[in-house]
């Protein structure tokens, strides 16, 4: 019996870092949604999201570092203006390397995938870089700002937990900081907004039959740069969850950002390029993170092998969806196609 | 005076490039509440006009007027407003979205929600006003090729179109569906719109329009009324009147039966017949030429020879060597029919759908074809080169080298001397070549009817698909011409007239229109 209730407060746990990870997946997943149904295959996402990750740890320390003083006389609004300074730092990062994707790829055209791969290996490189030379500078972790992105409300939690016993439903469901909610809302407002939308129909258009949204009088390179750019933006809020949340407003230094980055990548395949599906798919692809935790017996580097296991079922479900064959599962038709308007 | 001209072209010229002038000087008057049939042959720069309607091309000279005041259309957009709706034969509709949604997509002023229900409500009113058969929620991969029409034309009737303009809108419909789209246009014209339909078919222009304009070679030839003509005198119309272009034309000799087709269909994916029960044989030592117009069964035919489409069942086509030895390709592999001497050369509209790489230099190109000649893991790379010099030296190709530049930097008929040389040199004893001469000027196009000449002199079986009834009259030895798929004649080149191929390639077979 009492196996049993320590393996369910293990698996509480193990849901509560599913649901942070899955949190980070999400955020570069619905960015690299918006990207793609746009017809821009970005695969610079874990670039992007470690930008968004350096770019809020950046915006956090200066924005702490130089109105320090006024945060007595500020009080509650003090956290608050600090955790809105850390996210425009960090969608404006991210939506500065999404616009040089953007730049590369649709202005000149350059190969979508080359492009996406190099900008991974330039953003990855440059927040480390920058997050590495940190520590030298002085202070190193964004305390206020952190401490304001992980607050939740401890009643709620606490009542919830004593109602639920060993499962801790409170922890699991509600001790999380506002982004794995914001999160949640983002997805629903990219689903309201591809689904429900004329300026969402028209983005649509641009990506699966580009030439005929052209034919329709749709601005397409508009589209285009501001899906792009956007959708990066929200990748990069994935990152700044990360490090604020995860890590406590510390430079990571595991390269765990660049892994969450592809598997964001293959959340957009799993969930067949669906917001909705994005949401229950992220949270998922976060447990099979952390399976390994469940797992008695494990050392050291045999964890690795269940790591792989969101790549399984990324695998296995476009085995399925190729075995179905349904047109709306399919990429968008335009994707990484470079448009050229057909001239004579 | 009221006016009764929706749409009047004054002086419209339209080049491509230095050479092409697809569109020479021409003068065109839509009248208010009619059906204006634009005939002309391919090339005759009808679909070039109309573009320039639909704001793809801008005229180089020239004014539009519409409803009496000059305007200018610079995109897609500007024709809209104007009121002209363009159905292109290739429809931009999206696949994956419903009939609602490909009609209103990318409409002006009507931002925010999708309002699903008043969209469904003014399709359905538009579908009933004029006949249209139409499902607003259908996803339009669903659709058959009719049904796509059908949302194209009412996308643009939903835009408020007031001028239509449909491009060959017959050549991908059933007889029935056809009758369908005519009893809409009529509808549509008794409602006061104007409409311009494109066609190569002289049963449909008689049969629904009330004007008829004819356009030859980019220049207007004149008007007619409906009423007043006939299949032979649009004819007339079309292909003019016989120029000669003094093509060396030895007599053919000792021809043998080298290929024999029998009762060759042909279906597409979506299971349209694009051959139907074609039977003919091809001797060596002749040119047998293929007229028809765009789209009659031509490319499926080479490549149903080459091996490149499945044949249905009951199909036939048998190759008889030069020492008498038997064999059926149906069914074989493109590469040993390739062996076999059975070689095609096909100028599609980008040259590089078939047989090159745009990337490679000529050298490589060539090697394409030679490699498997040598054995070994090594390519033979001396051999190919000693070829492209040779095409290159021969046929005059200008390029800068041949072994470094892309093949793709070259001119068009540049390319075109390569693909056709390289299939030449490897002395083939069925040569097919499709609008070989697309493109290319005077003298290019000489050197190549010649070496087509002196393959057939030398004995090889010769197949030229040609668009130019001047070219096949004086170059091939027997015509065959294609008419929705099926033979409508093979005619003496010798003898034949021009009209008598004009008006073969316009002819369905009666008893399959029920």
């Amino acid at each position: 019996m009492s196996g049993f209730l320590s393996f369910l407060s293990s698996f509480s746990t193990t849901l509560t870092f599913s649901i942070t990870f899955g949190t980070v997946i999400l955020f570069g997943a619905l960015g690299e949604i918006l990207s793609e149904k746009g017809g821009n295959l970005n695969l610079g996402v874990p670039g992007i999201m470690y930008i968004g990750a350096i770019g809020s740890l950046v915006g956090a320390l200066w924005f702490q570092g130089a109105t320090g003083s006024l945060a007595g006389s500020l009080g509650i609004f003090y956290p608050i203006l600090c955790v809105i300074v850390c996210l425009i730092f960090a969608f404006g990062m991210a939506m500065l390397a999404g616009l040089l994707f953007a730049y590369l790829t649709i202005s000149l055209r350059t190969n979508q995938n080359v492009t996406g791969l190099t900008l991974t290996i330039f953003g990855t490189g440059i927040a480390n870089y920058i997050g590495g030379s940190l520590g030298s500078v002085g202070t190193v972790r964004a305390d206020v700002t952190s401490d304001a992105i992980k607050a939740y409300i401890t009643p709620l939690v606490k009542w919830l937990d004593s109602l639920t016993d060993k499962f801790n439903l409170g922890s699991l469901l509600f001790r999380h900081g506002f982004m794995v909610y914001l999160a949640i809302l983002v997805a629903i407002a990219l689903w309201y907004f591809l689904t429900k939308t004329r300026t969402g129909l028209s983005l649509r258009a641009v990506g699966e039959n580009t030439a005929t949204a052209d034919a329709a009088g749709i601005n397409i390179n508009k589209y285009k740069y501001l899906s792009t750019c956007i959708g990066a933006g929200i990748s990069g809020l994935g990152g700044c969850f990360y490090v604020m949340e995860y890590i406590d407003g510390l430079w990571e230094t595991s390269a765990t950002i660049g892994a969450l980055g592809w598997l964001a990548v293959a959340l957009v395949i799993f969930a067949t390029w669906k917001p909705m599906r994005c949401i229950w798919g992220a949270y998922l692809f976060g447990l099979l993170s952390w399976f390994y935790f469940l797992v008695p017996g494990l050392f050291k580097g045999s964890d690795k092998i269940f790591q792989m296991l969101p790549y399984l079922f990324t695998l296995l479900v476009l085995i399925l969806v190729s075995l179905r064959r349904k047109p709306e599962d399919q990429p968008p038709a335009s994707l990484g196609k470079a448009y050229f308007r057909e001239e004579r | 005076m009221a006016q009764t001209n929706a749409i009047e072209l004054r002086h419209i010229t339209k080049r491509f490039g230095q050479k092409v002038i697809a569109n020479d000087d021409i003068s065109l008057d839509l009248h208010k509440g009619e059906i204006l049939a634009l005939l002309g042959e391919n090339g005759s720069g009808k679909t070039t006009l109309m573009n320039m309607l639909g704001g793809i091309y801008f005229p180089d000279e020239g004014q539009i007027f519409i409803d009496g005041e000059e305007v200018t259309i610079r995109s897609p957009k500007d024709s809209f407003r104007y009121g002209i709706g363009m159905i292109h034969q290739h429809f931009k509709l999206v696949d994956v979205f419903t009939a609602a949604e490909n009609i209103v997509l990318g409409l002006e002023g009507e931002k925010g929600k999708l309002d699903k229900s008043s969209i469904r409500k003014t399709v359905r009113e538009i579908a009933e006003r004029y006949g249209f058969e139409i499902d607003p929620d259908q996803k339009v991969y669903d659709m058959s090729v009719s049904q796509k029409q059908t949302v194209e034309i009412v996308k643009v009737l939903y835009r408020g179109a007031n001028v239509l303009i449909l491009d060959e809108p017959t050549a991908v419909l059933t007889p029935q569906e056809t009758d369908k789209l005519f009893a809409v246009m009529r509808n549509m014209k008794k409602d006061g719109k104007a409409i311009i339909i494109i066609t190569h078919k002289l049963h449909e222009v008689l049969d629904v329009s009330d004007r008829v304009a004819v356009l030859r070679k980019g220049k207007y030839i004149g008007d007619v009324e409906t009423a007043t003509a006939t299949q032979q005198s649009l004819t007339d119309m079309m292909v003019g009147r016989a120029v000669s272009l003094n093509i060396d034309r030895p007599k053919a000799e000792k021809c043998v039966e080298r290929l024999v087709v029998n009762n060759l269909t042909v279906r597409d994916k979506e299971g349209v017949k694009k051959l139907d029960n074609v039977s003919f044989a091809a001797m060596g030592g002749e040119i047998l030429g293929i007229a028809g117009v765009a789209g009659s069964g031509q490319k499926e035919l080479l490549e149903a020879i080459a091996g490149l489409q499945p044949e249905e069942p009951g199909s036939e086509i048998r190759y008889i060597s030069p020492e008498g030895n038997e064999m059926s390709l149906i069914g074989m592999d493109p590469l040993d029919i390739i062996n076999a001497g059975i070689l095609l050369s096909f100028v599609p509209e980008d040259r590089f759908g078939a047989g090159l790489v745009g990337s490679m230099p000529i050298v490589d190109n060539i090697k394409l074809r030679t490699y498997r000649d040598h054995k070994g893991i090594l390519a033979d790379r001396a051999k190919a080169q000693a070829l492209a010099d040779r095409i290159v030296l021969d046929l005059e190709v200008v390029t800068p080298n041949t072994n470094v530049i892309p093949i793709r930097r070259l001119s068009g008929g540049n390319v075109q001397k390569v693909l056709v040389g390289r299939e030449i040199s490897s002395s083939p004893t069925v040569l097919m070549t499709a609008y070989a001469v697309r493109g290319l000027d005077i003298n290019t196009s000489y050197m190549i009817y010649n070496l087509l000449t002196e393959q057939k002199m030398k004995g090889a079986a010769v197949i030229y698909v040609g668009e130019d009834l001047d070219v096949l009259l004086e170059l091939c030895d027997r015509i065959m011409v294609l008419c929705g798929g099926q033979v409508s004649g093979i005619v003496d080149a010798a003898t034949a007239t021009k009209e008598e191929i004009g008006l073969l390639m316009t002819q369905f077979r009666r008893e399959d229109k029920a």
